[in-house]
């Protein structure tokens, strides 16, 4: 069997057992599946920059509050229907992406992963200071009667399941495609190396600039997704919690692999859940595990997989 | 018709000025030796060729296009090859993406792409290792696949900056014989420190000493030259 | 109270901030300057600094100066043994990576964060000042053709806040001193030019390594055991610092004391001013972006030039 088949086997494989076990899981966990995939599609967008691009971005909170706050502002200040106030949302955080990425792309290493958690800071920041709107840390209610998508209640924990689910799809086939197409190919090169790269004749710039763009367009869908699946937007969605996060999930699921992120937040959403019944202090669990990983494990559960054991996992 | 033109190029780092008024004209179909003492200034002038430093002074001009103002990648994609000195190629990555990575910018089909891929590793003799991770490679193996990438961009000019530095006596051989076969066709500007190298594939020999252009002429006439003996044996 | 009166009160409070920044500030910008890793788990060395003090002090009885003084030499010393622990057995296997480095600071801030929410919860408590006087400021008012002093309601400070400042002061000297003047200074500033020709040169780096992110973590907590008196203890108390040393460290120049010095004292003051007339959310909202753009329109002095691979 071709590479392309199997990979493709296994992706689409995994796409129908998440459908299947919307009819198979209990409640609680059904609950928590539909949120793990749009948090996924978060973490996919932000492996399309860190894992494949090779940028480590420590900001990505802003694209993911910008998705959330283009699409509840819209539907809470204008009325807007979810659809076009999901597709604000995108478009808040393409826009966002690309101012952001036009700045910082100017720096690298270091210096970048700061310009970016400044800049999410700055956005952090923003959402408090017009507390007005968004009623800052307390945050807003996206009321029900508002959460219907072309005649479907997205309230209802089923449809909510299936739309969760699409939009996890759309993202983790989109990186699929990318991946194996021109552009992906040439952003995995400027991860291996910019400089020679460059030496090839590509404009390294233009293609940084595109991977911050669909990261972060990518970051804004699940969070305009997220807000409008969960009904809430908050202050906290801005943090740097929420920047450290994807990072985490994308480490610890095996960074430039496709299916990493959504290992990786399957993994940590159990571990702080399981721990947060425990104690107060859940997120010393992520800690731990960033040490960890950095320590002993660089590549994550998929990068360790396909080291050992199948080479051809994208 | 003329390849490569530099006019006056100059590039000073604070006070020091690391290459002078050079003026070299590289006619088509020619294989160009660029050579001179360590710090003569060779890297910088290459680096001033393809974009990857900007001059002082001066004007470089590609296929009778001045091309000063751009960028290195408008450069390569105008028909600029370069190949490193210190080898770097994507070592977590195939051979074929490595040489498709060179092809593709002026290519659109993935079918084309892939057959030049296959007969550009075929002329370095690597063709059989395709698939493997170009890291896996011994260090003159990986220097091959640099000449395979400068092959697969297919370039008008090809800049090769030590080629065979580290390679063992018959890949010289080899290197040699590859570089003859390619004259005529495409034009190669070589950076070389083994003067054996240098005399049997160059054309025409540019020597480089403090910055400037010491001498230029065939090798025969190199070797003769007076200035060229001083300027290696350190007494000039 | 009047405009003048008004100015010299947030300027005070502006000193205070900024004679702690610089210390917490410094304190970052030596590990960045020696070792050439960003300490993101910064700030909560210094909320461990003041935590660390509310333990001592509120563990020695009598009268408040003996637990504070215990508190200032205590706090310290242990916070900066903690750092080195953490230096040798994290930083030191990451072989100092900047990216590594990064990612595993910041493992290192939650875990720090919240084992103090474990231990300490989540109240905010206060250390008692050694020596607390109040200290009107009188005001000159130019009215009826002559000069009047007056003293103005609410225009007053403490010794303590006086105190804070030399301590500040003197500690930064000292920190100079030890860098320009000492033999482990000399050692540093080697490591700092090159570290595998220092090594060739006998020079135990990693050890060196190790001392320098105590030392600088140490400086973190020693800035949070001068503020406890004046704000609380909290464990979510590090986020500040750690933001207003990175915007010190930047604006100063990396690695450069004489540099974060002065940014301190430029931010540190405008912070305290800005925070009186505006809301600080604004306040940070700017020096958040200026942050951002100096790295992006003037990196060559902030960050140098970053070496490829």
């Amino acid at each position: 069997m071709s590479d392309l088949r199997k990979t493709l086997g296994l992706h689409v494989g995994l796409l129908l057992v998440l459908l299947a076990l919307n009819w198979l899981l209990p409640a609680y966990h059904h609950g928590n599946l539909a949120r793990i995939m749009v948090l996924a599609s978060y973490a996919i967008g932000y492996n399309v920059l860190f894992g494949y691009t090779g940028l480590l971005s420590l900001g990505h909170a802003m694209f993911f509050a910008a998705g959330m706050y283009g699409m509840g502002l819209t539907v809470r200040h204008l009325g807007w229907s979810p659809a076009p106030a999901v597709l604000a949302g995108v478009g808040a955080g393409l826009v966002l992406s690309l101012v952001v990425g036009f700045l910082a792309l100017r720096t690298t290493g270091v210096a970048f992963m700061i310009v970016t958690l400044m800049f999410a800071q700055a956005v952090f920041l923003t959402v408090l200071y017009f507390g007005e709107y968004t009623r800052g840390d307390e945050g807003f209610v996206i009321q029900q009667v508002d959460r219907i998508l072309l005649g479907i209640d997205l309230t209802d924990p089923n449809n909510r399941y299936l739309a969760a689910l699409l939009v996890f799809a759309i993202c983790l086939l989109a990186t699929f495609w990318l991946v194996r197409h021109r552009f992906g190919k040439t952003i995995i090169a400027i991860r291996e190396n910019e400089d020679r790269t460059r030496m090839l004749g590509y404009d390294v710039f233009r293609h940084k600039l595109g991977a911050v763009v669909i990261s972060g367009s990518i970051s804004a869908l699940a969070g305009a997704t997220y807000g409008l699946l969960f009904g809430y937007a908050g202050a906290t969605f801005a943090s740097v919690q929420y920047s450290i996060f994807p990072l985490l999930w994308v480490l610890l699921g095996g960074a430039g692999t496709i299916l990493g992120p959504f290992v990786g937040t399957l993994f940590m959403f159990y571990l702080i859940d399981l721990s947060s019944e425990i104690t107060t202090a859940y997120m010393l669990i992520a800690g731990v595990t960033l040490v960890l990983l950095t320590l002993f494990a660089p590549q994550g559960l998929m990068g360790e997989v396909r080291a050992r054991l199948f080479r051809w996992l994208p | 018709m003329t390849v490569l033109r530099t006019q006056g190029l100059s590039k000073s780092f604070g006070g020091l000025e690391a290459v002078r008024d050079v003026d070299l004209s590289v006619p088509q179909g020619q294989v160009r030796a660029l050579i001179g003492p360590n710090g003569a200034g060779k890297t910088t002038l290459v680096g001033l060729i393809c974009g990857r430093i900007e001059p002082s002074r001066g004007t470089v001009s590609f296929l009778d296009q001045d091309v000063t103002r751009l960028p290195v990648h408008q450069r390569i994609r105008r028909g600029m090859g370069y190949t490193f000195q210190i080898t770097s190629v994507l070592s977590n990555l195939s051979l074929r993406e490595n040489v498709a990575l060179a092809v593709r910018p002026r290519e659109k089909s993935e079918d084309v792409v892939e057959g030049e891929v296959v007969s550009a590793l075929t002329q370095v003799g690597l063709v059989h290792r395709i698939d493997q991770h170009a890291g896996d490679l011994s260090y003159g193996h990986q220097r091959l696949l640099e000449i395979a990438m400068g092959l697969g961009q297919r370039p008008k000019l090809l800049i090769l900056d030590e080629p065979t530095q580290g390679l063992s006596e018959g890949e010289v051989a080899a290197f040699n014989s590859l570089i003859r076969r390619l004259a005529g066709e495409t034009t190669v500007l070589l950076i070389e420190h083994n003067m054996d190298v240098v005399m049997a594939v160059a054309d025409e020999i540019t020597v480089l000493d403090f910055g400037a252009v010491l001498a230029e002429g065939t090798p025969d006439e190199i070797r003769k030259n007076a200035g060229v003996q001083a300027a290696y044996l350190g007494t000039g | 109270m009047d405009f003048g009166p008004y100015l010299i009160l947030a300027s005070l409070e502006g000193a205070v901030a900024a004679s702690v920044l610089a210390l917490t500030a410094v304190g970052l910008s030596l590990v960045f300057g020696v070792m050439r890793v960003v300490n993101v788990a910064h700030g909560e060395f210094f909320m461990l600094g003041a935590v660390l003090a509310w333990f001592v002090a509120s563990s020695i009885g009598g009268h408040p100066a003996l637990g504070f003084v215990a508190a200032l030499l205590v706090a310290p010393v242990l916070v900066g043994g903690l750092a080195a622990a953490v230096d040798m057995t994290v930083l030191k296997r990451v072989a100092y990576d900047p990216e590594r480095t990064i990612v595993a600071t910041i493992g290192i801030l939650y875990i720090i964060q919240q084992v103090t929410l474990m231990t300490y919860g989540p109240d905010a408590r206060p250390v008692t000042p050694p020596f607390n006087t109040r200290l009107a400021i009188p005001w000159f008012e130019f009215a009826d053709g002559r000069v009047q002093m007056y003293w103005p309601w609410g225009l007053s400070t403490t010794s303590y806040k006086l105190f804070v400042i030399a301590a500040a002061a003197i500690m930064l000297l000292a920190v100079w001193l030890m860098m320009t003047r000492s033999k482990i200074g000399l050692v540093m500033r080697a490591t700092q030019l090159d570290s595998e020709m220092a090594q060739a040169f006998g020079i135990p780096v990693e050890r060196v390594y190790a001392m320098v992110f105590g030392i600088g973590c140490g400086l973190a907590a020693l800035g949070a055991v001068l503020i406890v008196p004046i704000q609380q203890a909290h464990y979510l108390m590090g986020t500040d610092p750690l933001l207003l040393s990175f915007i010190v460290v930047i604006i100063g120049g990396l690695g450069s004391l004489p540099g974060t010095v002065i940014a301190a004292l430029l931010i540190g003051m405008s912070d305290g001013i800005i925070s009186v007339f505006y809301t600080p959310t604004l306040a940070k909202i700017l020096s958040t972006l200026l942050v951002a753009f100096v790295l992006v329109f003037r990196p060559q002095g902030l960050f140098g030039t970053r070496e490829r691979e």
